[in-house]
């Protein structure tokens, strides 16, 4: 009850500042339209944005620890996230001047135009590429490897229960935590990476041969996607992987690529809807006429003739629909019935570590680790969509 | 009128026909499971008189079409079957004490917990975010503009379970104002329980916002381009007035449409979030059942699942259909 008071009155504080701080305008610019025109909300929010402000750099230089040598978690999670926002930030600009310098004349263009969102995005995906491909040389240990100790603390200082060798710790069967981290991206994002692929290849293919064939075929392939659309995804995607469960038995390692398969049927109807409206428009064209008239047979029509036309909205659907299948997937394996141990992955790392979350005012490191694993998963689809909506933004240029 | 009521009765009938073709996908589904149901309840114990004694029980002697129309006739008068789990047959192997839970009993409280939680976290979602679409709109490409976008665009990509700590470690670990689990009991007072559940709904609510955020800021703008905008403009009415009298009644079906849609998303988001907070609702229900394999159980989650998922997606379609003159009077 207290804080709802006390939220009221800053509420009440901030619109009389408000207030003031337009009347001075009003006072001390002799009316400029900018001070007259302005509404009491807008004032508001000026207000607002710079107290918000104010507290943030007052908080930042809050001392980290206690007199007593404790640290104080709430300000060094804070440090933390500035301190990593604004580095992000910082390389994002870089890259982007560094794009703008080098490259050929198109790239340059296109550098030139991207806004700093989409900057970061392009360096995070490529920051994760780059993880996941060479995960094998980057990592100090292998994803399974069992150390003698266990649930060593992050920090790598032995008086505090760490372990030099282990930057991260180790979890609770003495495996690197950190190796993991960086084995996620390979294991994570590539399964991601090939259901989604897979996903295309399946409902592309379906997608155009609906829109080419149409009649009957078209028909009932439409349908049948009507009906697998009307279950939730992620609610058909447990209940197939309950079977799949029973199916693969004690083999877990069949259980990931029946989890693929699954997800990628799930998945691919969304594809085939928008590759088959895609497609229904380009069928109609008369180039396609005229390669039906050259006696073209259908592998012909859709990959030379349809596909490079479809191409500009499936790529930027591949970027979407990539989002969802690495979210599907970590959901999964946050739940614990997506990919299997041993392969290391960020859903099943976050589930794991999970409890630590509650010592976090005693040991600030501990308690970030799931969430840099669960931030790995938002980093990287937080980027795509950056991307996706600049692409999207891009060839569409939204009204007004 | 009666051209809309024929359509919504299309409409109707459409959704009713495919919630019956999910519920044939959703048995057969599981119908492709390997072996035996009974052999598997039982596993080691399994004795030939047990194993059949179950089937028996179970109806598992009959032929899949006889079941199919047995379970969905059940479930048309709410009785979902008896729940797999092991102390339920727990008298075929000697020991009489097992005492059945129906699945209907199993789910039905849980199923008004998370109407619950549903309903709090469209209470609060739904007028944030179009209110938040709307000032967005009002102040178009400002710095507000911006920062609505990125932060709603980030809290959307982001995984659910990733929110939820954020949220647990800000709200409930480091500032404790709100509980981190989420034991609902019942008898509980509302108050209580809507402190209990306020977690996982602002989680929700975080999920949800920007997409009908971004919808409702990009209907407004898509009209403000029309003369009747600008008149309204000319005779100097203020932006804010403007928006709300003039843009925002013809942009209502897409908002409608969004909104319906995205609490038709909460359905699926709520299962990770449940499990976060040990929130004691279906979709929790749904993942224990599915990790113990308990097939009644699951089955009747997913149909409840689907048919709410297929009823808000049918609503969002009326809604459209009734705000919209044009659809209202088809040519």
């Amino acid at each position: 009850m207290m804080t709802l008071f006390w939220i009221a009155a800053g509420f009440a504080a901030l619109l009389a500042a408000g207030w003031v701080m337009r009347f001075a305008g009003q006072m001390a610019t002799g009316n400029k339209p900018a001070f007259r025109d302005m509404s009491l909300a807008v004032a508001f929010g000026y207000v607002l944005g710079v107290a918000v402000i104010v507290f943030a750099v007052w908080y930042y230089f809050q001392p980290a620890v206690t007199e007593q040598g404790m640290a104080v978690a709430g300000v060094l999670f804070f440090r933390w996230a500035v301190q990593g926002f604004a580095i992000f930030a910082i390389v994002a600009w870089i890259f982007r001047f560094f794009g703008r310098m080098v490259g050929s004349a198109g790239t340059k263009k296109l550098f030139r135009q991207m806004p700093l969102t989409a900057a970061f995005g392009l360096l995070v995906i490529l920051i994760y590429a780059v993880l996941a491909i060479f995960a094998g040389a980057i990592a100090p240990y292998g994803q399974a490897e069992v150390f003698d100790q266990v649930n060593a603390l992050p920090g790598g200082n032995a008086a505090t229960g760490g372990n030099p060798a282990h930057l991260l710790g180790t979890d609770q069967i003495g495996r690197d935590l950190l190796s993991r981290l960086i084995y996620g991206a390979q294991n994570t994002v590539g399964i991601a990476f090939a259901t989604t692929c897979l996903a295309f290849f399946l409902g592309g293919t379906f997608g155009f041969l609906a829109a080419v064939a149409q009649g009957w075929f078209d028909q009932i392939l439409s349908r049948s996607v009507d009906v697998l659309m009307a279950i939730p995804s992620l609610i058909f995607a447990l209940l197939l992987m309950t079977i799949a469960s029973a199916w693969a038995g004690s083999e877990k390692w069949l259980l990931t690529i029946y989890m693929v398969l699954i997800i990628a049927v799930i998945d691919s109807t969304r594809v085939f809807r928008l590759a088959r409206a895609v497609g229904m428009n380009i069928v109609v064209m008369d180039y396609i006429e005229a390669a039906k008239l050259r006696g073209e047979g259908l592998p012909y029509l859709i990959f030379r003739e349809i596909l490079p036309n479809a191409m500009a909205p499936l790529l930027a659907e591949f970027g979407l629909r990539f989002c969802f299948v690495f979210l599907t997937i970590a959901s999964l394996s946050f739940l614990g019935v997506g990919i299997q141990p041993p392969l290391a992955d960020w859903g099943t790392m976050v589930r794991d570590l999970a409890q630590f979350i509650n010592f976090a005012a005693f040991s600030p490191l501990t308690a970030a680790l799931p969430l840099m694993a669960a931030g790995a998963i938002a980093l990287l689809t937080v980027a795509v969509n950056f991307v996706v909506d600049w692409m999207l933004q891009r060839s569409s240029g939204l009204k007004e | 009128m009666n051209s809309v009521l024929k359509i919504i009765l299309q409409r109707l009938a459409l959704g009713l026909l495919t919630l019956f073709i999910v519920s044939i996908v959703i048995f057969t589904a599981v119908n492709m499971l390997p072996g035996d149901f009974a052999e598997a309840i039982l596993g080691q114990g399994a004795t030939p008189e047990a194993v059949a004694s179950i089937r028996r029980d179970l109806g598992l002697d009959q032929h899949p079409i006889v079941r199919y129309f047995d379970w969905l006739s059940g479930a048309l008068r709410g009785d979902l079957g008896n729940s797999f789990a092991q102390a339920n047959f727990a008298s075929f192997v000697g020991d009489d004490s097992g005492v059945r839970v129906s699945v209907a009993q199993q789910i039905a409280p849980r199923f008004a917990n998370t109407m619950f939680l549903a309903g709090v976290t469209a209470a609060i979602a739904v007028p944030f975010a179009v209110m938040l679409g709307i000032l967005a709109a009002l102040y178009r490409n400002s710095v507000f503009d911006k920062v609505a976008n990125i932060s709603t665009l980030t809290s959307i990509s982001s995984p659910e379970f990733f929110l939820a700590y954020v949220l647990i470690l800000f709200l409930a670990v480091l500032n404790p104002v709100l509980p981190s689990l989420s034991n609902i009991y019942e008898g509980m007072g509302f108050g209580e329980r809507l402190q209990k559940t306020m977690l996982p709904a602002l989680t929700l609510t975080l999920v949800v916002t920007a997409h009908m955020m971004r919808m409702t800021r990009a209907a407004i703008i898509n009209l403000l381009a029309s003369p009747y905008i600008e008149m309204a403009r000319l005779k100097g009415i203020k932006p804010m007035r403007v928006i709300i009298k003039h843009a925002l009644p013809n942009a209502l079906a897409p908002i409608i449409n969004v909104v319906a849609l995205n609490l038709a998303y909460l359905i699926t988001g709520v299962v990770v979030v449940e499990v976060v907070f040990v929130y004691p609702g279906i979709g929790q229900l749904f993942v224990d059942s599915v990790k113990i394999r308990d097939i009644p159980v699951v089955q009747a989650c997913c149909l409840i699942f689907a048919a709410a998922y297929i009823l808000l997606n049918l609503t969002a379609d009326i809604l459209s259909i009734l705000s919209n003159p044009r659809l209202r009077h088809p040519k």
